[in-house]
């Protein structure tokens, strides 16, 4: 990442961290993301080891399994930054559908179209068609609700869910819950969970065994990295406090279009790559949005996520793929 | 016999013609259509910020919402008041302010950016 304004970037970081990943680290896990290298979570401790010797040989165990984060497609989108959003969301069905493990399903975490047109929709479905994994879990970004409140992507998208397209379901013994957290945004502020969706959650984590690994998936990131920017959920608080009690949380997120990564505790957050454009580092640039970076350069900003679970150490393993780079 | 019809023609279709032309001159000139063209305050949306964040109107003013970025905005009143469609790069909003008051006013896609209309 370029490094223009070290200064800002520590102090960002400073702020943003009081979790002990400083500068160096934040750099160690840009450079791991572009090499596969894994970053496991064992027991709430991140280990790391290199991706291919760890689970390629261990993998077949009954109860691994293998999914993918895609995120913010923008289907529709067509400036400077990228003239082919479709183009590249293709390169990156193709990475997934490369994978040697393939993946049971696939999570969107929001922002599917650029501006909640039908053809929009219809040209990802297009697309998705393609992919190894025929199971698709969305949740919506803000630009797939301009269409009355997300009235196009709930029909597309949200049978089964609640409210706003909030749902939860299990998979080999993980609880995963796709929450939305751009509905009923209030001025000034950043993403909302709301009052309703958080006694859903509450009650849906209600009795579940602490040993139950949980996956959370919503389209703005779940903790705080830049309000000036609106990167964050200002109840989000609160919907930690209840997986606070659970040995192994993953918190999966989009909307800023790079990768961060964070552990606190036992949670560990992960924001992904878009397939159609990257955005400044915060603070960077006088405000988020589309970044151009050279053509060249522009298949090594966007990717999608590998993430594996490995029974034995209950633990959820993620790896970043550029959609430039080689391998998974 | 025929001098005397011809000059009565020829009579007749002079006064004719004069009538037709006094008529024509005293009928009103065409009058402008509706009223002096109304003057719009603009906002420019660029950068995820609104320019000027605060404006001044008097009452009856047009505002009028341009969208610069690459990215789409909307303006929506935080009373409810007025909400526009997702404007794309150079789609606009206008909103006419029949009462004076202090409108604030924020994107619904990106809440953190927010505005005043200020009318007088």
């Amino acid at each position: 990442m370029p490094d223009k304004k070290p200064d800002l970037i520590d102090q960002n970081l400073q702020d943003l961290n009081d979790d002990g990943v400083d500068r160096r680290g934040f750099l160690k896990c840009m450079a791991w993301a572009g090499t596969g290298l894994v970053w496991t979570m064992s027991g709430g401790i991140p280990v790391s080891g290199a991706f291919a010797k760890s689970y390629g040989k261990g993998a077949g165990k009954a109860g691994d399994f293998t999914f993918v984060q895609i995120s913010d497609s923008h289907i529709g989108f067509n400036k400077p930054a990228n003239p082919d959003v479709t183009a590249t969301l293709q390169t990156a069905i193709n990475k997934i559908n490369a994978m040697p493990q393939k993946p049971d399903f696939i999570i969107h975490t929001g922002d599917l179209s650029q501006l909640s047109k039908p053809s929009e929709f219809d040209t990802l479905d297009q697309a998705l068609k393609g992919a190894s994994a025929k199971q698709i879990y969305f949740v919506p970004g803000e630009h797939d609700m301009l269409s009355d409140n997300g009235e196009q992507f709930l029909e597309r998208y949200g049978k089964g869910t609640k409210g706003t397209g909030w749902y939860s379901f299990d998979h080999k013994g993980v609880h995963f819950v796709g929450l939305v957290n751009v509905a009923n945004l209030k001025a000034g502020g950043m993403g909302s969970l709301g009052h309703e969706q958080l006694e859903w959650l509450e009650d849906d984590l209600h009795g579940r065994s602490a040993s139950t690994p949980i996956v959370l998936f919503a389209h703005i990131p779940l903790w705080t990295i830049y309000p000036d920017w609106g990167w964050g959920t200002d109840d989000s608080e609160q919907a930690l406090s209840y997986v606070k009690r659970f040995g192994s949380v993953t918190v999966l997120n989009g909307h800023i279009h790079q990768i961060m990564q964070k552990v606190e505790g036992k949670v560990s957050f992960h924001t992904a790559m878009s397939t159609a454009f990257p955005q400044p580092a915060p603070g960077t640039a006088p405000s988020a949005g589309p970044m151009k970076v050279p053509a060249e350069q522009l298949q090594s900003v966007l990717g999608v996520t590998d993430v594996n679970y490995l029974v034995s150490g209950r633990s959820l393993a993620i790896v970043d793929s550029p959609l430039g780079s080689t391998g998974a | 016999m025929k001098s005397k019809n011809l000059y009565l023609a020829t009579f007749t279709t002079t006064a004719v013609i004069a009538i037709v032309l006094l008529l024509a001159a005293g009928l009103p000139a065409e009058s402008a259509s509706g009223q002096p063209p109304t003057t719009t305050t603009e906002i420019k949306i660029d950068n995820f910020s609104f320019g000027p964040q605060t404006v001044t109107v008097p009452v009856g003013a047009t505002v009028t919402w341009i969208n610069h970025d690459d990215i789409p905005h909307t303006s929506a009143s935080t009373e409810g008041l007025f909400k526009s469609k997702a404007m794309d790069t150079e789609d606009k909003f206008s909103y006419t302010f029949t009462k004076a008051g202090t409108y604030s006013y924020y994107c619904t896609i990106h809440p953190k950016m927010t505005g005043t209309v200020l009318v007088k």
